[in-house]
């Protein structure tokens, strides 16, 4: 008789379902809870033309080189204590083959007041540099020439503010402002949505955001002007499709507005950039960025009607999850990170930070930066993973997960459309319930051990080496309000005086806020008091506290 | 006199003091409690040691839970304990939340508050802690 051929993927269900299955409780979908298949075959792949790096939808990449054309920007995100430290910091960083610079500022700088006013007490420099005045912005960037290295800089609500200190310190270094190169954070909406540092109600805090684009698109060109985030978002607790979603709705809000305003989409879309999180799921993680970059090539292209195609490639930075990082046994987070920090390459990352495995703790101290950064330099030079460009592309699994995680984005891109947008969805705390139920059903499923993180909840230890930590010297308080109270005296205070006053009504009328932030910076006002004077016309934002 | 002999929940008030936002752990501990019985109140973010002792004494908490991720714990942690003396409620048990050092932990219990949860502690254990600080529950 002849033996009939049976099809290989018929034998393998059978085998498979035939054959013992781990009972050990542990959850087999993705940490954001998406189901999986044990396998994937050539019938998961998606029926469309083939995709290819630097061609529309870029979900390979925007670059037709990949990172053979070049590697992504090694940028440690670092500030402490004073501008004199975290100078030192940053030579200490360049020196060590870091290619470009991130600032971290510390609470009251993020919250645009000044070391002197009283709720600053006990965070002057604690989990940031304190930068008061342009005087502080001076010794930050002392010795460090800003025409020849890009910036990043992590701030929100004052961004504007911090943009005119960079360009005014760049001023005084003779670079025009139209030669410098970086990046300002200013992505305010997920501030309301998930790290709630916002001062300003929505509305008046978008002006600022356009104005910084506005202004950017003519003064600064060169400048990545919004950073649109999506790290706070899943850092406080999303899923992976949540953080896409919630990201790229933030994006089209910020388009929406810049539209508004009279802009030509060709004109800005440019220098959107986005900023996301790389967490321990590493092909969820991957799927998320080649997914990211399709949704927004398709919605530039097809929603906006963007003709230069700059405009609809995704650049995006990626940051290691904080959260994945446990305080018990730190050292593995030294592997955590390095896996996380793998996904964000192969999902092609324009740059990166590695959490140092001390940052559970503390901020880094010099040893553990420099061993985060030689993390990346390990995946750039040794592991070959650069070598080729989207490696995973064409991965049964990896394709039918990034189509998956697209079809989630699309389903919130919908709720949040039929909740009015994005602004009536945060004032209807949409996002806030999203994101914390998310947050107690993972918690739930570490406390009934259906997902493990070593050393916390299981492979635990019961006398830990306490870890050497980076320490805040209390003095630096005193002295840094002391800092602050000089150049109040020292300053020009007419100039000042003047230069407020046009700021505040410029504030109350509608031009371009940013030739007023930068005359104020450049006569030393300080960063509370320019915030002070938007405050008393736009006046302050008040969350409902929900759980 | 008819005596109510029902146990009432303990009051809890979580709050979030200092400038930074990192709501996450703040919430899911407040729902943790919430669900094994204990009444709940979240004052939101950005409250000064005051506001909280405030708001604790107008709602009756016995309890005050602080939440913090800036590293200010050491200034506003103490500040709470003093204030609550200053108002004459050191009745009122202080504890908190947050990234912590192992020192600072030792430097807090000796100023005052009760008990510190650092990251990675089960859910469980901050409600245990309680129940056994409160075998009566709220009476």
């Amino acid at each position: 008789m002849k033996v009939r051929a049976r099809d290989a993927r018929e034998v393998w269900k059978e085998d498979f379902e035939s054959s013992p299955s781990r009972d050990d409780g542990i959850e087999t979908s993705t940490i954001s809870g998406i189901p999986l298949k044990p396998l994937y075959t050539a019938d998961d792949l998606p029926k469309r033309d083939e995709e290819m790096p630097g061609l529309f939808p870029y979900t390979r990449g925007i670059h037709p080189g990949g990172y053979r054309g070049r590697l992504w920007t090694m940028r440690q995100f670092s500030g402490f204590a004073t501008a004199e430290e975290t100078n030192k910091r940053y030579k200490y960083l360049l020196a060590n083959g870091q290619t470009g610079l991130s600032v971290a500022f510390d609470m009251p700088t993020l919250m645009g007041q000044d070391s002197d006013a009283p709720t600053s007490r006990g965070e002057i420099g604690h989990c940031g540099v304190a930068i008061d005045s342009l005087a502080d912005m001076e010794t930050l960037f002392d010795g460090i020439p800003l025409g020849e290295i890009t910036t990043s800089m992590t701030i929100n609500s004052p961004a504007a503010i911090l943009l005119c200190m960079y360009i005014a310190v760049a001023e005084k270094q003779g670079v025009p402002a139209s030669a410098l190169g970086g990046t300002l954070q200013n992505d305010i909406l997920k501030e309301f949505i998930a790290q709630k540092e916002f001062i300003f109600p929505p509305e008046p805090s978008m002006r600022l955001v356009v104005d910084s684009i506005e202004y950017c698109a003519q003064e600064v060109p060169k400048w990545n002007t919004i950073s649109i985030s999506g790290y706070h978002i899943r850092e406080a607790g999303s899923t992976a499709a949540q953080e896409l979603a919630f990201t790229l709705a933030d994006g089209m809000a910020y388009v929406d507005a810049c539209i508004e305003r009279g802009m030509r989409i060709d004109d800005f879309a440019s220098r959107l950039s986005f900023f996301f999180d790389a967490h321990i799921d590493f092909f969820e993680e991957i799927a998320k960025f080649r997914a990211a970059r399709r949704i927004w090539a398709r919605w530039m292209r097809d929603r906006y009607g963007a003709q230069d195609e700059r405009s609809l490639k995704l650049r995006f930075h990626t940051q290691t999850a904080g959260v994945s990082l446990t305080a018990q046994q730190p050292e593995l987070n030294i592997a955590r990170t390095a896996i996380e920090a793998l996904a964000a390459v192969l999902g092609g990352t324009q740059s990166l930070h590695t959490n140092a495995m001390d940052e559970v703790l503390a901020l880094p101290t010099d040893k553990a930066a420099r061993l985060a950064l030689r993390t990346q330099q390990l995946l750039a030079y040794e592991t070959g993973v650069a070598n080729t460009i989207d490696p995973l592309g064409g991965s049964y699994f990896v394709e039918a997960l990034t189509d998956e995680i697209e079809r989630q984005a699309e389903v919130y891109f919908k709720r949040i459309e039929e909740l009015g947008g994005v602004i009536p969805a945060i004032e209807a705390s949409f996002f806030q319930k999203e994101i914390a139920d998310s947050a107690f059903k993972y918690q739930q499923e570490l406390e009934q051990k259906r997902r493990l993180m070593v050393g916390v909840n299981e492979f635990t230890v019961d006398d830990e080496e306490p870890m050497e930590i980076l320490r805040i010297d209390p003095k630096l308080e005193g002295e840094q309000v002391a800092r602050v109270q000089n150049v109040r005296r020292t300053r020009d205070q007419a100039r000042c005086t003047k230069a407020l006053a046009a700021l505040r009504k410029a504030a109350e009328g509608t031009d371009n806020l940013m030739p007023h932030i930068l005359e104020s910076v450049r006569a030393y006002a300080t960063e509370g008091e320019i915030m002070n004077t938007l405050i008393e016309v736009f006046g302050i934002y008040t969350e409902k506290a929900v759980i | 006199m008819p005596v109510d002999t029902a146990v009432r929940p303990v009051r809890i008030l979580v709050a979030k003091v200092g400038l930074d936002g990192h709501d996450r752990g703040v919430k899911v501990v407040a729902r943790a409690l919430r669900d094994a019985g204990f009444e709940v109140i979240y004052t939101g973010l950005r409250q000064t040691p005051e506001m909280v002792v405030d708001a604790a004494l107008q709602e009756d908490a016995q309890v005050i839970g602080l939440s913090i991720h800036s590293g200010a714990h050491m200034t506003l942690f103490p500040a709470v304990v003093q204030e609550l003396k200053r108002r004459k409620a050191t009745d009122i048990v202080v504890f908190g939340g947050g990234i912590i050092p192992e020192d600072d932990i030792v430097a807090l219990k000796k100023k005052g508050v009760a008990e510190l949860f650092t990251p990675g502690t089960p859910l469980q254990e901050i409600v245990d802690w309680l129940r056994k600080r409160f075998p009566q529950g709220g009476n």
